[in-house]
């Protein structure tokens, strides 16, 4: 394996941990601590925190995620289909348009019976 | 093992992805569990880049952490009391410490004997040290040819969609809007 390549990206994740962790070790280090119950409330944009953020929350998250998660799914199928795409015949096509045609079918059920609308 | 650039990088993802799972396990908030849940599991991300499999390692970060892991927490956060479970361990501890180890055996017993087909003595291996050459630059174009190969992965790469068709309905047919309204809890 030719790691040379991957440099850049090992440089990238060094970074993503480096940026967000100096000032919030710096802060730690450097920042005078007279902590009071005012001060130690969680920041929202300066609204006022009502009661706890731990509670329940509303199943329609779930179905959100459900239909990224299948769309994601299928383009782990669409990449490599592409990729090879000059090198099939149409046969290769129809095949993924009964794929696709398969996933939006159940796209549209989910849309169609309300479950995408925010109520 | 030498102590080349590839080992190190073998070990600092060894230990991202053990260390994470063992933070999963032994997490007392479910949420925090979630998220170290994505640690261990960009950890197998960098073990696929060094086994020479990038697309896996595309996947595995796109599905396994951008998807599947947010559908974790997000389904944790649908249970009404996430935060401090009382004990790391659970009533059904030893069953599923037997669990893990009974998988943990069968790996070793499948792969060991693979290992010793290609004369790889499996204790003092370096695994890192494979030709680039083994790996044809194209293994994704033939992927993507296999798959819709009618002689090969044609119907599996059907009824994956399918599945994916079933468990959209199913969701949908669980969370109908009637039943999201009458168990909706404080939110936003």
């Amino acid at each position: 394996m030719n790691l040379n390549e991957w440099i850049f990206i090992g440089l990238f994740f060094a970074l993503g941990w480096a940026l967000p962790a100096t000032p919030i070790v710096l802060g730690k280090i450097l920042a005078p601590k007279r902590p009071n119950q005012v001060k130690q409330q969680t920041y929202e944009c300066g609204v006022e925190m009502v009661g706890s953020p731990w509670t329940q929350f509303r199943a329609q998250y779930y179905i959100f995620a459900l239909v990224f998660l299948v769309f994601d799914v299928e383009l782990v199928f669409l990449f490599p289909w592409a990729l090879a795409y000059n090198q099939l015949g149409l046969f290769a096509l129809f095949e993924m348009t009964v794929f696709i045609f398969l996933l939006v079918v159940a796209l549209v059920y989910t849309w169609r019976k309300g479950a995408l609308r925010w109520s | 093992m030498e102590l080349t650039a590839e080992s190190i990088v073998f070990l600092i993802m060894s230990a991202i992805t053990l260390g994470g799972g063992l933070l999963v396990v032994s997490a007392r908030n479910l949420f925090h569990a979630g998220l170290y849940l994505m640690v261990s599991l960009l950890g197998v991300a960098g073990l696929f880049v060094l086994l020479s499999a990038p697309f896996l390692a595309g996947v595995q970060v796109v599905v396994y952490i951008g998807a599947i892991a947010i559908l974790i927490i997000l389904a944790i956060m649908l249970t009404p009391s996430v935060t401090q479970l009382p004990a790391i361990f659970n009533r059904q501890w030893a069953f599923n410490l037997a669990l893990a180890a009974f998988f943990f055996v069968l790996l070793v017993s499948v792969v060991s004997p693979i290992m010793g087909e290609l004369g790889v003595d499996a204790w003092n291996a370096d695994f890192t040290q494979k030709n680039p050459a083994d790996v044809p630059a194209d293994s994704i174009v033939n992927l993507g040819k296999d798959l819709v190969d009618p002689d090969k992965y044609m119907l599996p790469f059907e009824v994956a969609s399918v599945l994916l068709m079933a468990a959209l309905i199913g969701a949908v047919l669980l969370v109908s809007p009637d039943k999201a309204k009458a168990d909706e809890g404080g939110e936003d």
